[in-house]
């Protein structure tokens, strides 16, 4: 058996979840394996229609209510007693900080190793897996040789795509034992940001400032076109070093990873420490005076021009439609 | 302008786009060229060259004359292009020994005309509050230093570049040189990533990667990538205050051999004091592999130590400020060549291409304004000839070469330097034939282009006593003056005066020419006649076209289409690339280089002819063998070759023989000579004081393009008949009246304040009764060219060109050295030699 | 308090990184080498919660003898203590990791826990494991929490919060406890040239960790840089001429405006 871990708002899985079932379910066809799903939360047990279009044949959903609020030692716990009781081939889990926190704590409790942030994993009597490393720039090639295969997916890195087969999943209930020091990590409150603004991981627009901005006031230009176009303002890891933008805005490999249909690059060089920040974007526009800016050749568009003046222009030509 | 596109074919490329290239690229088409590509592997403005992390501060005064007008003229430069802000600079002294060197460095500034004067360690803290002048007991003090933008510089310069050229100039970054294309000796065309282009003339100005390029034409650009060490410290609340870059003088730190400066809130500390580290140009990332850029590795954190405790005790308020960091640390790489100048001129080996390397910032505009007079009209308005790049030509070319001199000479760079400093590494490459010979006699070598060269011989030092009286008032008491130097070298040179020395191997460069076309050839050449019978010699001046001189060497004729050029060891490099570039493509002229083939021994002095005749199978007698005379000697078993004349004014040959025979030359000459009490001298002698007596003029220190052959009184050929380079500037300059003239002074009292006496050892400011220094119509100032004691004349002897009012024989005037005036007295005006005036020794 | 800061080296990389011929390792022979980006806040935090508790900082690494490099830049940070344990340069995965780094911690204070708050980054920089954190934190049994952005300690808790859509989750631990930052966490401060002078005389306690064999595990084959896809953008046009392309583009085709 393959066993998905789901991450889900309200009963719906997230993406990076269905990311990581798409693997999982890979893995299932590869070993010939079920593909089970475990989900935490009041409302985990809606996710099974959802899951079912992923080809999820069992939802093991936590039955504990002190489960429902995200304590990763429980949960991990709870993951774990289900490998005990399950022997799971493999588990997967999304490439997020819950995912790769919950999967941490099962391999240590369990002490089995972890390979997180996979790209690409061939199942035999070993895994021959592909991983990210150095935040995406660079893939490793490794041999996975354990009992148990505890695996995170990268996020942005697989499309979620749909089994040709739909199922009905058993929604199982599990019980645990579980002791309170299992509870002494766990979500205390939410704080709602006060931000107003879209935040960069769920922008649909984001519209990035570099080093060739050349300071804090010149992106209020930035900012009218992100306004413009519904969308948030980011920046590079230059242009925080500066001082410029807080790191909030950061996109890059110790920044942000931002998925949205359009980055709007502004005077950014494009390093890798960057793109790999941004590859998630269905489409990349680069505005640079640097025609050999490493960002003009991994953009899917490209003006060659000075920000100052082309982003005013823009603002102005979309100002005038309605 | 800027584009990707690169014409196939063009008159120059210029490879590198750093303020090198962009200053040529400028200073070519204000000249008129209009048809030049710049290429540049980086991106623009700041393709990851030094250009880019420089600290961009210029001191304008050094003791090089050339050094100091390049960067006055580079300032006045970056002024025009609004990137200049005038800081002025400091250098602080923390030692006794570093106090005299800093009056030197006023010497220096009043010779070469620019402003400086010495501060009390309280003027010190009042023009810079955060240097702990406990330490301080002297600055100096330059109020024309500055800093500069030299990015925004090179900005300027394209631009302007683009509008003199019209649409000619086209600008491409991104672009990397793969080959460059050679063809019969001659540059035919650059490979890039982006395609080839065609050209006459290529300049390579891609700093440390310079000799990569090179490469790849086959030819050395000796520069070795070397780091300086730099770390910028803030945010300093102190300079929260101040508006803009720099509000505070540059500070230097001379004895530990670091800087201090303001930018912005921050303070820059940069070092020289650390080990020498050295990189090899293959292992300089890529601008993409690079976190900063390829010239900017991260700092050696051990190296830096003894830097930060300095910094710390020169500048403790500034950077124990709390809120200040290290916010930038790096191991900038800069280019380091065998002698710290920089290599510029034509690659001899190759025709078109030229080399524009090892600049720093604070001369990159005015050297690339001199090579673009070089390249557009054959001379220079500042003479480039300590720089020429092939002054290392066949000897110091080696990666090893250059790592050992890098080495040494980076420890020079804040260093007190001695005039007469010698170099430690990389010695006895060129060993003449002698060289045993003279190491048995305890000879103290000097080295001139790599050949080990005796300056005296310790084995002589019981002459010091034979000639005690003479000696008496000319030994220096003062250790600096007295440094790199023996009063044996006196000695030597009265023993010569009185018997017979030998002096060899005086490390000539000898370039034989065969060919039919050869009389037209070096006729063109020269200004002296050399359509002599076979068998004469001729001294001559080899002129630029404005005048100025390019060398003066000895012409012999050989044969009716066969001379041989003797020119100095250190002008060889140069001077062989003046003649192989000015034979004309279809003339029927060889040069044969010569200078390690044979050898030459000097014997002068009243006994020389008894001597040489004794072993001679020639009749030496003064009749058969006239001055200025050459003729093929047989000397024991040696088949020789000799030319009558000195100098250093004595009856005497200079005898040329093979280098294998060269040993047996000398101990033959060696054996006869103890029945005429001979010697061997050192070029002490030969260099400075036989020749000063003689008012011999010296290429490099009376002769350059400054002054022309009127001025330093080197007309006695007149105006031949045939053409020649410079014949036009030359005639002229004899009709005309002279500006100055070339005189020989000497010094009157040594110690005009009681104390020690002192003794000048060149470079000194001169200066009329009031203390002012001579400056002629031309504004060229006066200062001393050449300095030496003669002893048979008994005087310490100058010579500086003075100004025509001031060159008056008998005139007294003044000279400082180290912060003392000293009377002298103007012995002769023009070359009349103040020794043996009418050569009589030559000729007897 | 008192604090660690556990920090790796990691070569100090360009825009473009290239590999050794054997394709094993980053090819760091022209490079620098640094802290991990996320670590470097795990120091400046370490600093930040012991000076503002009355107790010392201590940084650790696991790793070759050159990364006492690192170790000094943490002192000169102006961390208390440095601690490394040394390998011979070969690449530790993070169980082998964690179980040194917890033996160490353990040793150093009689199997007791010497530190009161534990601090990692969120992940190494080269590795990307997101792992030892957690492992060392199970091996010692104290709580952890990870990806932090805000961190505060009050009355023996520990207040951190973590970045999710819309908001923070704050989570509560009681110390002794063990949190992996992420950069912004904090601005971590340049060293002082005096505090960089003394760091490069103060001792630093080194140890040579077992290396513990564990059944099962990871093994590298080889590291690969992944092609980027260059070389094939649509180039809109020049300046400001490019405008109404670019309009049209986000109207028409991509459908943003």
């Amino acid at each position: 058996m393959i066993l998905a871990f789901v991450e889900h708002t309200g009963g719906t899985p997230t993406e990076p979840s269905l990311e990581a079932l798409t693997l999982a379910r890979e893995l299932a066809a590869d070993t010939a394996s079920r593909l089970d799903a475990v989900v935490f939360g009041a409302e985990g047990a809606a996710t099974a229609d959802h899951l079912g279009t992923y080809g999820v044949e069992t939802v093991h959903h936590a039955d504990d209510e002190r489960l429902d609020t995200y304590a990763p030692e429980a949960w991990a716990e709870s993951v774990g007693q289900l490998v005990d009781t399950e022997g799971p081939e493999a588990v997967v889990a999304p490439g997020t900080d819950r995912g790769q926190e919950v999967l941490a704590h099962v391999g240590a409790k369990r002490d089995l190793p972890v390979v997180s942030n996979c790209l690409d994993v061939e199942a035999g009597e070993t895994y021959e897996l592909a991983r990210q490393r150095w935040g995406g720039s660079l893939v490793e090639h490794a041999v996975l040789d354990s009992e148990t295969k505890l695996l995170t997916a990268a996020e942005h890195e697989f499309s979620p795509s749909e089994a040709d087969t739909v199922t009905a999943p058993t929604v199982r209930p599990f019980t645990l034992e579980l002791d309170e020091s299992d509870f002494r990590v766990s979500v205390d409150r939410v704080e709602e940001s006060d931000t107003t603004g879209v935040a960069l991981g769920e922008a649909r627009v984001v519209v990035g400032g570099g080093r060739g901005v050349g300071g804090p006031d010149d992106y209020d230009k930035l900012e009218t076109l992100a306004d413009r176009l519904g969308g948030t303002v980011g920046a590079s890891r230059a242009a925080v070093n500066e001082g410029w933008r807080p790191h909030e805005d950061q996109i890059g490999q110790t920044g942000a990873k931002i998925s949205p249909d359009l980055y709007i690059a502004c005077g950014i060089s494009g390093a890798v420490q960057h793109m790999v920040g941004c590859k998630g974007a269905d489409n990349i526009l680069a505005i640079n005076t640097d025609p050999e800016a490493a960002i003009m050749q991994k953009a899917d568009y490209a003006v060659v021009g000075d920000l100052h003046e082309v982003v005013p222009e823009l603002n102005a030509a979309l100002g005038k439609e309605p | 302008m800027s584009s990707n596109d690169l014409p196939p074919e063009t008159k120059t490329v210029i490879i590198g786009g750093g303020i090198v290239g962009n200053s040529l690229a400028y200073h070519l088409t204000r000249m008129g060229r209009d048809d030049i590509v710049v290429v540049d592997k980086g991106p623009l403005p700041d393709p990851g060259g030094s250009t880019g992390h420089a600290s961009n501060f210029l001191m304008p005064v050094e003791h090089s004359k050339e050094m100091t007008h390049l960067t006055q003229r580079s300032i006045e430069q970056y002024e025009d292009m609004d990137t200049f802000t005038n800081s002025g600079g400091i250098e602080v002294a923390r030692t006794a020994e570093r106090v005299e060197e800093l009056k030197r460095r006023v010497q220096s500034a009043k010779a070469w005309g620019e402003p400086a004067e010495l501060l009390t360690p309280s003027e010190v803290e009042e023009m810079v509050p955060y240097v702990n002048t406990d330490l301080v007991k002297v600055g100096f003090y330059s109020p024309g230093a500055g800093t500069c933008d030299p990015l925004r510089a090179g900005e300027v310069m394209r631009a302007r570049a683009d509008e003199y050229a019209d649409g000619g100039l086209t600008v491409s970054p991104n672009t990397e040189v793969l080959d460059l294309h050679v063809e019969n000796g001659a540059i035919q065309a650059v490979e890039t990533d982006r395609g080839t282009v065609s050209a006459d003339e290529v300049v390579i100005a891609a700093g440390l990667w310079s000799p990569k390029i090179a490469e790849m034409a086959g030819v050395d650009i000796p520069l070795t990538p070397a780091v300086h060490q730099m770390v910028s410290v803030g945010p300093i609340s102190f300079f929260e205050d101040y508006d803009g870059e720099i509000s505070f003088p540059v500070v230097r730190d001379m004895d530990t051999q670091m800087y201090e400066r303001q930018h912005g809130n921050d303070l820059e500390v940069g070092s020289y004091q650390h080990r020498p580290i050295l990189w090899d140009v293959e292992d300089v990332p890529s601008i993409e592999e690079a976190p900063l850029s390829p010239t900017q590795p991260p700092l050696t954190d051990d190296a830096f130590e003894q830097s930060m405790q300095d910094a710390l005790e020169i500048v403790p308020d500034l950077l124990d400020d709390p809120e200040a960091g290290i916010r930038h640390e790096i191991d900038g790489l800069l280019s380091q060549t065998p002698d710290g100048g920089p290599l510029l001129g034509p690659l001899q080996d190759v025709d078109g291409l030229w080399s524009c390397a090892a600049i720093w910032i604070k001369e990159a505009p005015a050297i690339g304004e001199a090579v673009a007079q070089w390249m557009t009209r054959g001379w220079s308005d500042i003479d480039l000839h300590g720089a020429d790049v092939n002054r290392f030509y066949e000897y110091g070319t080696s990666r090893s070469f250059v790592k050992d001199r890098a080495s040494e000479g980076f420890q020079k760079i804040y260093d007190i330097v001695h005039p007469a400093e010698q170099y430690q590494s990389a010695r006895e490459i060129r060993t003449s034939p002698f060289y045993e010979r003279q190491q048995d006699l305890d000879a103290r070598f000097f080295e001139a282009a790599g050949w080990e060269r005796p300056q005296w011989y310790e084995s002589n030092s019981d002459l010091l006593e034979r000639y005690e009286d003479e000696l008496e008032d000319f030994r220096r008491p003062n250790e600096w003056d007295a440094r790199w130097w023996s009063p044996i070298i006196l000695a030597e040179h009265l023993h010569t005066r009185d018997h017979v020395s030998m002096i060899g191997d005086m490390g000539f460069s000898i370039f034989d020419f065969r060919g039919s076309d050869v009389v037209d050839y070096l006729e063109r050449m020269a200004v002296g006649r050399v359509d002599v019978d076979v068998g004469k010699t001729v001294y001559t001046p080899i002129l630029a076209a404005n005048g100025g001189f390019v060398s003066d060497l000895t012409i012999a004729r050989l044969g009716p289409e066969h001379y041989r050029v003797v020119t100095g060891g250190a002008a060889g490099g140069s001077d062989r690339a003046w003649f192989e570039g000015h034979i004309p493509d279809d003339a029927d002229v060889t040069l044969i280089d010569r200078s390690e083939s044979l050898c030459t021994l000097g014997v002068w002095g009243p006994n020389a002819r008894d001597l040489v005749d004794s072993v001679a199978e020639e009749d030496m007698s003064h009749e058969t063998f006239e001055p200025y005379t050459a003729q093929s000697v047989t000397i024991g078993e040696i088949d020789a070759w000799a030319m009558r004349l000195s100098y250093i004014g004595e009856q005497g040959w200079e005898i040329y023989a093979p280098m294998g025979q060269g040993q047996r030359l000398w101990d033959v000459l060696w054996e006869a000579g103890q029945d005429h009490d001979v010697r061997p001298a050192g070029m002490g002698v030969y260099g400075t004081t036989g020749r000063l007596e003689k008012g011999y003029r010296l290429f490099g220190h009376e002769l350059e393009l400054e002054y022309d052959p009127a001025e330093a009184g080197l007309t006695f050929h007149g105006v031949k008949d045939a053409d020649f380079i410079g014949k036009e500037a030359y005639a002229e300059a004899i009709d005309r009246e002279n500006t100055a003239t070339l005189c020989t002074l000497s010094v009157d009292d040594h110690a005009p304040d009681g104390g020690e006496r002192r003794f000048m050892l060149g470079n000194e400011p001169v200066l009329d009764d009031d203390g002012n220094v001579l400056v002629d119509d031309d504004g060229r100032r006066s200062y001393v060219t050449s300095a030496g004691t003669g002893p048979t004349v008994g005087k310490h002897l100058l010579m500086a060109y003075l100004p025509q009012s001031y060159a008056e024989e008998g005139r007294s005037l003044q000279v400082e050295y180290m912060g003392q005036q000293y009377p002298v007295t103007v012995e002769v005006v023009g070359s009349r030699p103040l020794f043996d005036p009418e050569n009589e020794r030559i000729r007897s | 308090m008192d604090t660690l800061a556990c920090i790796k080296r990691v070569p100090d990389t360009g825009a473009k990184i290239t590999l050794t011929d054997d394709d094993q390792h980053i090819d760091a022979s022209n490079l620098g080498f640094t802290i991990s980006p996320h670590e470097e806040c795990a120091v400046e935090a370490a600093i930040q919660q012991a000076e503002a508790h009355e107790g010392t900082a201590t940084v650790l690494s696991l790793g070759p003898p050159d990364a006492e490099e690192q170790l000094r830049t943490g002192l000169a940070m102006t961390a208390d203590e440095a601690v490394l344990l040394e390998t011979e340069g070969e690449e530790w995965r993070p169980r082998e990791t964690a179980t040194a780094i917890a033996d160490a911690v353990r040793d150093d204070a009689d199997a007791n826990l010497g530190f009161d708050l534990l601090l990692f980054g969120d992940e190494s920089a080269d590795a990307g494991n997101h792992q030892v954190g957690v492992r060392v934190a199970e091996a010692l049994d104290v709580p952890f929490v990870g990806g932090v952005s805000h961190l505060d300690v009050e009355d023996g808790t520990v207040v951190a919060k973590r970045d999710v859509t819309g908001g923070m989750e704050v989570y509560e631990l009681d110390l002794p406890a063990a949190v992996g930052v992420k950069e912004g966490v904090n601005e971590p401060r340049y060293a002082s040239m005096r505090a960089k002078m003394q760091a490069r005389k103060q001792s630093i306690q080194r140890s040579d960790p077992p290396s513990s064999e564990f059944a099962g595990g990871i093994e590298k084959l080889r590291l690969e840089a992944p092609d980027t896809g260059e070389g094939d953008a649509e180039v809109l046009g020049e300046g400001v001429e490019a405008v109404q392309a670019v309009a049209d583009l986000l109207e028409n085709e991509l459908e943003v405006t």
